[in-house]
């Protein structure tokens, strides 16, 4: 064999893997590029056949129309204020409750987390519903933020688990020798190493709180729907403008696309853990 | 002397005990929180999903204990045991699919390549987007006349097909967004195995001059069994579950051809306001759930018996 032929597999290898990488990649990229080539349309190029791909005159107005309709804003604030208080909510009783688990090796208790991943949502919704309807909160955000707790509240839990159990025990038992209480030495030796986690946890709560649809289209109201249930309110409502419609659809999930590019390293690393110990 | 000798393990265990009792309970306050909020959203909606299932409780009349009955009524229930049967069918294409893709996709992301966090970031765009949205777009895209996917077969020479407008195709097409949607999930767990795996089983694979295809099949395909079987087991758990794609896409329809349990599920208990069937339907969906799981384990621990047994 001469160095001539080893170059030129090396090169039949480089432009196969080239190849195979642009088939894999091809669908997701291809697909978003379509949406929002959608979502820059006309109407009179949406409905064109054979299809535009990128139209003569782009339709910023799909944007601006979504955005300046009175109630998208109302939405956004209540994606906003759902997720937010769902994530912190379980980031405050999630974090430490990670904690206490590994630190107590009580592995047993982690069945009710795994029972919760394997639940379909719409069970809890059913007595979740009446509950409250009992209590009178069918009107106001409080029901979409409490019910998102079983979203965020197992996947902060989880991936703390995880992590709490790779950070090492002896600063924290050099603090208990010292004198410092259980408390001081989760608040000021255990929390300040466990931020790398505390993080993927966050992210994940959030995209996953974020995306939920089911627990809306059963909450909500017309007042207090989020944006995937807006969105998909607008599919029946406006069902031949695909271009304001796909304009919402990307707006939605703009946010969360982009927290995937800036943050893919905790998604896959949160993602893969709880993967592999769900098993 | 033996006196002192004798106080000494006296006083030990009474020094001890106080500490034992302080320390293990010192831990249960970080817990308790948590503990009440899952109590209260996961534990508490289980038992009384149970206890509505054994009664007659319709939105606005008056409930009643009617014992089995709604369980009985299920297994008589055509439109439910027609929504048992696209479940699996749904079920096992949604797994096998992203199994083989994600599984060629993690061979090639394993390779060293420029870009590659960028393009796996891009790959893995598709399960971490909002599903209503992407739901809408390829319920676009799967439109007979103006739809993009017809345009591509008319490229190649392919009539046109009704996609989920059709009762024969609305099933695969469905299972289009969701391998779509989800092979990068499966590409991710065995990419983390075929990271884990040794170098020198293919060095020495090399230098026999095994071929692409035989170190594939001899040497990664076993050392990732055990990511495969973890991916699957995810991957049939959400399947089965799958709500978002099907319910915004067709809501079940044309007529009922994409009816899965859940999608049922949602209009017992929430067109029709029967939540006492609806609960029942919840119990017996979650126990398919983990009998599922529970069989594919016992495949996974019958193909290890069989490999130790073979000498593999």
């Amino acid at each position: 064999m001469n160095p001539g032929q080893i170059n030129l597999r090396q090169i039949i290898g480089r432009i196969g893997l080239w190849l195979a990488v642009f088939v894999i990649v091809s669908p997701a990229i291809l697909f978003f590029l379509w949406m929002a080539s959608l979502s820059l349309k006309f109407e009179v190029d949406n409905a064109a056949y054979p299809p535009v791909f990128i139209p003569e005159r782009f339709a910023w107005k799909n944007y601006a129309d979504v955005l300046a309709s009175n109630r998208f804003l109302t939405y956004f604030v209540n994606s906003l204020i759902v997720t937010g208080s769902a994530t912190l909510l379980a980031l405050v009783v999630g974090v430490p409750a990670g904690y206490g688990i590994a630190r107590m090796a009580a592995h047993k208790s982690a069945i009710v987390i795994l029972i919760a991943r394997i639940t379909p949502g719409l069970s809890y919704l059913i007595p979740l519903f009446l509950m409250f309807q009992w209590l009178g909160l069918l009107g106001t955000l409080v029901p979409q933020v409490i019910i998102h707790l079983v979203v965020t509240v197992p996947i902060v839990i989880w991936i703390m688990i995880g992590y709490f159990e790779t950070t090492p025990m002896e600063l924290e038992e050099a603090a208990l020798i010292d004198g410092a209480t259980r408390w001081q030495v989760f608040r000021h030796v255990a929390l300040p190493i466990a931020r790398p986690g505390i993080a993927v946890a966050f992210i994940l709560a959030v995209i996953f709180s974020w995306n939920n649809f089911v627990f809306g289209i059963v909450l909500a109201g017309r007042e207090t729907r989020t944006l995937p249930v807006a969105v998909y309110n607008m599919i029946s409502f406006d069902q031949l403008s695909w271009g304001p419609l796909a304009a919402a659809a990307l707006i939605v999930t703009f946010p969360v696309l982009l927290l995937t590019v800036f943050a893919q390293r905790q998604i896959v690393a949160g993602l893969t853990a709880g993967a592999v110990k769900g098993g | 002397m033996s006196a002192i000798i004798q106080a000494n393990p006296a006083a030990a265990p009474s020094d001890a005990a106080p500490e034992k009792e302080l320390r293990p309970p010192s831990y249960w306050p970080f817990v308790v929180p948590a503990l009440v909020v899952v109590i209260a959203i996961i534990i508490f909606p289980w038992v009384f999903t149970i206890w509505m299932s054994l009664n007659e409780w319709k939105v606005g009349s008056p409930t009643s204990f009617v014992g089995l009955s709604n369980y009985l009524r299920l297994t008589s229930d055509p439109r439910f045991l027609e929504a048992v049967g696209h479940t699996m069918v749904y079920t096992v294409l949604s797994v096998l699919l992203p199994l083989v893709l994600g599984t060629l996709a993690a061979v090639v992301f394993h390779q060293k390549f420029a870009g590659r966090g960028f393009l796996r970031a891009l790959f893995i765009m598709p399960m971490m987007a909002t599903p209503v949205a992407i739901a809408l777009v390829w319920t676009m895209m799967f439109h007979p006349q103006l739809g993009v996917l017809n345009y591509l077969l008319s490229l190649v020479g392919i009539p046109s097909q009704l996609w989920v407008f059709h009762p024969a195709t609305v099933i695969p097409s469905l299972v289009l967004v969701e391998t779509w949607q989800w092979t990068p999930l499966v590409m991710l767990i065995v990419l983390g195995g075929l990271a884990a795996i040794p170098a020198e089983p293919y060095e020495s694979a090399q230098i026999d001059g095994a071929s692409f295809w035989q170190v594939f099949r001899f040497i990664t395909l076993p050392l990732i069994m055990p990511f495969l079987f973890i991916a699957g087991m995810i991957r049939m758990i959400d399947a089965v579950k799958s709500f978002d794609i099907i319910f915004a896409i067709t809501q079940g329809g044309p007529g009922s051809a994409s009816e899965t349990i859940n999608i049922y599920l949602y209009s017992v208990a929430f067109t029709y306001y029967d939540l006492g069937y609806g609960s029942a339907i919840a119990v017996v969906f979650f126990l398919l759930i983990v009998a599922l799981a529970a069989v594919m384990l016992y495949m996974r621990q019958r193909m290890l018996w069989t490999e130790i047994a073979s000498g593999a």
